[in-house]
């Protein structure tokens, strides 16, 4: 299996989904070899390291991250290419907000007769070259294990899938947690990596989506023929949080988005919600809570706007500071543009804040117990807003129910879907 | 008289109600309108074609070449309301069903309501603003009772037996008759008001089973389940069968066989000699009425479990229930026809139904029925006119204090209320 990011380091959803995934498949005695470009050593799960990987060699050995080291190491600064997340001058005024835009760079390391890559493993300039080089990495990992089913997690990892199949001859099974349509848009995609998706998917012998959402679009915008393509939808880990970080609430009313602030996430519609609802309920506060290339843009808005003392920005959010949002939010929203499945909303109910959800996200097929709107009426999410923070009754049964509701929304439940399909080979 | 007669009665409940606008907050105090007429009329207009006319023209020529065929029909005001705006020829042909003389209407809420729960007086009003508007389109008076989804307790049984009407109808569940058969008529315990209980387990046979092909009956033919009552032990005198009208040609499609199924049924039934078709202003003379049931809490015909739970189960549809009842006294007081009758539509069970949020086969029927995507979009769009509707109620107490000062900043400034 390859993976890119992992818990606790860099973990957007794909890495969570990813721990999920693989701590309910080893549950279910699939035995895993779980690669990843960069290994720290303190994730749950042992980890192959491509970086410990070495090139070339007639004896090369892949070392977990448990027993790797570093001696007599070069380092080979290799130049920048792309950055998936960020587009356009405003984003150097966040960088320092947003540890993922990390300028670190992948390094090429001579390491006894042969090289190994020290990837950064996290979306920096050098991506497109970690890219290629993982799949590299892949091709010596898979002449050196035996294993009967490859499985890429995203775009980042597809080469290495199919590099993989190309040494071994073992099915490919490519899982896409998201598209670049969904992260850029149509209009604004970038041309190579929507080509390493399309490449991974016709060359897998099988594709998984999260969600419908994601099947329609891989159908639609990479033209993959729908009966190659098994939905298989996330999960959520149970969390046990014995002490919730209390936190004063600025409001009764504190109305919250948390995510990247980018244009898949719909920022710009939160606000405008926000607009709507300050109208009538002067009171209400709104937190954005992440960061990305449109955060100045809201900024400005929210100024423009003169909200400024009721709409509140933290950066980016982590760990602890994440319960502590939820700890003050009266209702989460999440008006994504295009969420391949979006496991936020889900983690909000965990924490017992009520959601609502945009129609056009794969969260929104498995979850009865959210309010759903369309992205783009924002005067629907303004009104379903006001909803739940004039019913406290409305808000009650959304938790209440949203938290039975997830019960059934396990890993163990994706991972069963996934091992029959491992046996279908 | 042969002293083993059986009888049959066939009941039908005629009942569409006025789905809302979706109305958003922003609405409130915008004058927008609270029912959504095209929809309405769209539904309406549809089950005029698939259901009631057809339906309709099948019994007018059963019962003119056999007039000892016997149907009774309930239709609820809001019903009888649209049919007058949307689709007169439906009023036309119930109307030639009535001259017929073998067919009973009952009587019921106007508003197909929860009226029950609110008052004894609105109660009443509703049940007589019924009797008008049937004797008015129909041409029909009544004396038996079904209140809606035949929700039923002691104390609503008394209320009816006290405006006159001789009998009414409940389910025939455990709960109402403690296992006894519900083959049978019985009595108020304390009132003189005959109860008439629908055989629930027939009735579902052909309303939810008829066209469910993992039932080992199917495919249930009119020949088949006359048979099943001709089964019916003698001592059993007389079988209700109750469902929605709309199971003809709507929840069970035209294709499926049902009318040919209703034909044959009641012609084999016509046909036996056990049974006849009675209406139940003639039970009483011709059926011996022996055993008191009753219930002390709300039993129904919905759901699983047969309660009140289908619109008053959970904290959501409670909230707008009480949200609902508070207004009345300020609505009653404003004496503005329009906001009345409003009002009283927004008593109509459906939209409680809406909100429900059940588990397993009862969240599927809640479903079928909603024009909404989930019951929080119900809950909130209810609220949101009910809103209104306070707005408009306190606009108008407003006014009235204000005759003779400035005119009202309200009227021309619709200034969005603060909560």
């Amino acid at each position: 299996m390859f993976g890119w990011e992992f818990p606790p380091h860099l973990s957007g959803g794909l890495g969570t989904a990813c721990l999920g995934l693989a701590t309910a498949l080893k549950e279910q005695d699939v035995k895993l070899l779980f690669v990843v470009p960069k290994a720290h050593g303190d994730e749950s799960i042992p980890l192959i390291n491509a970086s410990g990987v070495t090139l070339a060699a007639d004896e090369t050995v892949v070392r977990t991250v448990h027993k790797r080291s570093d001696t007599g190491s070069r380092e080979i600064a290799v130049a920048a290419t792309i950055r998936p997340y960020a587009t356009g001058a405003a984003t150097r005024a966040v960088e320092h907000w947003h540890w993922q835009y990390a300028t670190e760079t992948l390094r090429t390391v001579k390491s006894g007769s042969g090289i190994r890559y020290s990837f950064s493993g996290g979306y920096g300039p050098s991506l497109m070259e970690e890219v290629a080089r993982y799949a590299d990495v892949a091709g010596a990992i898979a002449r050196q294990n035996n294993f009967d089913v490859i499985h890429a997690h995203d775009w980042l990892s597809f080469p290495a899938g199919v590099e993989a199949k190309n040494v071994s001859g073992k099915p490919l099974i490519v899982h896409v947690h998201a598209t670049e349509i969904d992260r850029a848009g149509e209009n604004n995609i970038d041309r190579r990596v929507f080509d390493i998706e399309r490449q991974g998917m016709q060359a897998a012998d099988l594709v998984i989506a999260v969600s419908q959402w994601t099947k329609d679009i891989l159908v639609r915008k990479y033209d993959i023929h729908p009966a190659k393509i098994h939905v298989v939808h996330n999960g959520v880990m149970p969390v046990q949080v014995d002490h919730w970080p209390v936190t004063p609430k600025i409001s009764e009313h504190v109305v919250t988005f948390l995510g990247r602030v980018t244009y898949q996430k719909g920022p710009l519609y939160f606000i405008e919600a926000a607009r709507k609802v300050l109208d009538y309920f002067p009171d209400a506060h709104f937190i954005m809570a992440g960061s990305g290339d449109l955060l100045p843009a809201m900024i400005d808005r929210v100024a423009r706007g003169k909200m400024s003392s009721r709409v509140h920005f933290t950066g980016f959010l982590r760990g602890k500071q994440i319960h502590q949002v939820w700890s003050v939010t009266d209702v989460y929203v999440m008006p994504s543009v295009s969420e391949p499945f979006g496991i936020t909303p889900l983690e909000a109910v965990q924490a017992g804040v009520p959601v609502i959800v945009s129609n056009q996200s794969g969260v929104a097929e498995v979850m009865d117990h959210v309010i759903k709107v369309d992205f783009w009426d924002t005067r629907a999410l303004a009104n379903a807003i006001i909803g739940v923070l004039r019913h406290k009754v409305l808000s009650d049964s959304l938790r209440s129910n949203g938290r039975k509701e997830i019960e059934a929304l396990t890993w163990k439940r994706a991972a069963g879907k996934i091992k029959q399909l491992y046996h279908e080979f | 008289m042969n002293s083993d007669q059986q009888y049959l009665n066939l009941y039908f409940q005629v009942h569409q109600p006025q789905r809302l606008n979706m109305f958003q907050f922003f609405d409130v105090g915008s004058g927008r309108g609270y029912f959504d007429d095209d929809l309405n009329g769209d539904i309406v207009s549809r089950l005029a074609e698939r259901c009631y006319l057809p339906a309709n023209a099948l019994l007018l020529r059963l019962i003119d070449r056999h007039p000892e065929i016997k149907v009774t029909f309930s239709i609820s005001g809001t019903a009888l309301e649209q049919f007058e705006r949307y689709t007169p020829k439906v009023l036309q042909s119930f109307r030639q069903l009535e001259e017929t003389g073998s067919v009973e209407f009952l009587g019921e809420t106007y508003y197909h309501s929860l009226a029950c729960f609110l008052s004894p007086k609105e109660f009443a009003l509703q049940i007589g603003r019924h009797q008008q508007k049937l004797g008015a389109l129909i041409g029909a008076s009544t004396t038996f009772f079904r209140n809606t989804e035949l929700i039923y307790s002691d104390a609503i049984g008394k209320q009816v037996s006290e405006l006159g009407f001789t009998g009414m109808y409940v389910e025939g569940c455990d709960r109402m008759l403690a296992g006894r058969t519900p083959n049978a008529l019985y009595r108020h315990a304390t009132e003189d008001l005959v109860l008439v209980p629908r055989n629930y387990r027939l009735s579902d046979d052909v309303a939810f089973r008829y066209s469910d092909k993992t039932w080992r009956e199917w495919p249930l033919t009119g020949k088949k389940f006359a048979s099943w009552l001709g089964r019916l032990p003698r001592h059993e005198k007389m079988v209700s069968l109750g469902m929605d009208y709309e199971t003809f040609g709507e929840h069970t499609p035209h294709s499926t066989g049902i009318f040919t199924f209703l034909d044959d049924f009641i012609t084999v039934m016509r046909k036996s000699r056990k049974f006849r078709f009675i209406n139940p202003s003639e039970m009483a003379s011709l059926l011996p009425v022996e055993h008191a049931a009753g219930a002390k809490e709300g039993v129904s015909w919905a759901d699983e479990a047969r309660d009140v739970s289908a619109w008053l189960g959970n904290a959501m549809q409670r909230d707008a229930f009480g949200s609902l009842e508070r207004l009345h006294d300020a609505v009653m007081a404003s004496d503005d026809v329009v906001l009345i009758d409003a009002y009283r539509h927004l008593q109509t069970s459906d939209h409680f139904y809406y909100m429900a949020t059940k588990d397993g086969a009862d969240d599927g029927v809640h479903r079928y029925f909603s024009p909404y995507t989930s019951p929080y979009e119900a809950f909130m769009n209810f609220m949101n006119i009910l809103a209104d509707l306070e707005l408009r109620v306190g606009r108008l107490r407003h006014r009235r204090h204000m005759v003779y000062a400035t005119p009202p900043a309200l009227e021309t400034d619709p200034a969005p209320i603060r909560w």
